[in-house]
């Protein structure tokens, strides 16, 4: 039967799609080490030129938000219109604002 | 294709759940929202996506057998360079197709198991042998084709990480037709001979690849659910129909037919009506009877047993690279 302990873990791959844009997740490899999940991402995820740098990170590392607390974190920011430039009227003769 | 569920019937599930959370799910999904991988699901839903998901992976893999047979023996050296980029592409459509199964919570291990065990399933269409280098053609043209019908409705599948697992797969796909296509027409626009060999592989591979699109609707228990769930999108039937309808075409442009008398234009439905698939045959390789499943299935286990050794010591390595790190510090 399979072992999880003696499964390569898993890593996360970040890859920036080219010079000034950020890293943007892509999908998940397996591999033994960072090193080794670099090749595997680079074999997995840029065949065609999909990028020009990664990143690879432990999945156990990371740390999602859990989504029974998405009302609670993200609708206050609902009600908050005047964080939104449209919210205040201007006079059309004041220019460059 | 890759996703027509053959396992039968689900089971009924004994597993009794919050009403109000099943409710809320349904009308998430009917609102054509995704699902994220800790969101709360049925236990229906996820033990469903896995085993369509994985059996999807699993057809991905054992799909680059019928291909990989023929790389040292391509014609010239853009046909190789090019079948070589191909089978990758479809070892890294497993990969990207594990990866999403793994988010419900199973194992690449777990799942590599199931396959070589004979427990989980995947496309007949792979149990078929590859005879000449016309068949290269006719994978290419034919099956990826059907792939690419059945898989583009599945880029809006409820489950995100399969969802974006079929964008990047559709991106891939295009080119995986057109070479095969392309070398169907070399073939025949070439010497009577040649032109024989693609008709003989179209006449093989023809109706496997109608069997691909799975049971007929009337025979497929556990689509109208997997319809409701947006984890399938288009019934067989209309799939197989409006493949048909692309392909016929697409071979008579190219002076070669379609092995099917019964095949003709309708112009009152605006389509093609054909003759009935063989399902006899088509059950028969479900329960692993095809050609070449024995050959299949030993392969992959030779790949997995040889490849042991080596997953082993990139394990040790790591973790003693590890150990020995946190001491040096
Ligand atoms: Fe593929
Ligand atoms: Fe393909």
């Amino acid at each position: 039967m399979s072992d999880p302990k003696k499964e390569w873990p898993l890593w996360e791959v970040f890859v920036r799609g080219k010079g000034g844009l950020s890293h943007r997740h892509v999908g998940s490899v397996h591999a033994a080490d960072a090193k080794m999940a670099i090749e595997h991402a680079r074999d997995t995820y840029t065949r065609r030129l999909e990028g020009v740098s990664l990143w690879v990170v432990p999945s156990a590392q990371i740390t999602a938000s859990d989504p029974g607390e998405a009302a609670a974190l993200f609708e206050p920011a609902e009600d908050k219109v005047y964080r939104h430039p449209t919210f205040y009227s201007i006079p059309d003769h004041i220019k460059h604002i | 294709m890759y996703t027509t569920d053959l396992s039968g019937k689900n089971k009924a599930e004994a597993v009794s759940e919050d009403a109000a959370k099943v409710a809320a799910f349904e009308a998430r999904v009917a609102n054509d929202e995704f699902i994220e991988p800790k969101d709360w699901m049925p236990e229906a839903y996820r033990k469903t996506l896995i085993r369509q998901i994985s059996q999807h992976a699993h057809s991905e893999i054992v799909g680059m057998l019928p291909e990989g047979n023929w790389i040292t023996r391509a014609p010239n050296l853009r046909r190789k360079a090019i079948l070589l980029a191909k089978v990758q592409d479809e070892g890294g459509h497993g990969l990207y197709l594990y990866a999403a199964a793994e988010t419900l919570g199973v194992s690449r291990d777990e799942m590599t198991e199931a396959l070589l065990s004979g427990k989980a399933k995947y496309s007949t269409i792979f149990n078929y042998p590859t005879l000449t280098w016309a068949d290269i053609g006719a994978i290419g043209w034919l099956v990826d084709g059907a792939a690419i019908m059945n898989q583009v409705p599945l880029q809006r599948t409820s489950y995100g990480p399969y969802a974006r697992a079929m964008v990047r797969i559709c991106k891939e796909e295009s080119f995986h037709q057109r070479q095969g296509y392309e070398i169907m027409m070399h073939l025949a626009q070439g010497t009577p001979e040649q032109k024989r060999m693609a008709q003989d592989a179209i006449d093989r591979w023809w109706w496997p690849s109608l069997m691909m699109f799975g049971p007929p609707d009337d025979k497929s228990p556990n689509t109208e659910q997997s319809m409701r769930w947006r984890i399938k999108r288009e019934t067989n039937d209309e799939l197989r129909q409006k493949f048909v309808d692309i392909t016929v075409p697409q071979a008579h442009a190219i002076g070669l037919s379609v092995p099917d008398p019964a095949l003709k234009w309708n112009e009152a439905r605006g389509a093609h009506d054909f003759g009935e698939v063989d399902w006899e045959e088509f059950y028969a390789v479900v329960r692993g009877e095809g050609p070449v499943a024995k050959e299949r299935m030993q392969a992959r286990q030779k790949a997995w047993d040889d490849g042991a050794w080596v997953r082993e010591a990139a394990r040790v390595h790591a973790e003693k690279r590890a150990s020995a790190k946190i001491a040096a510090e």
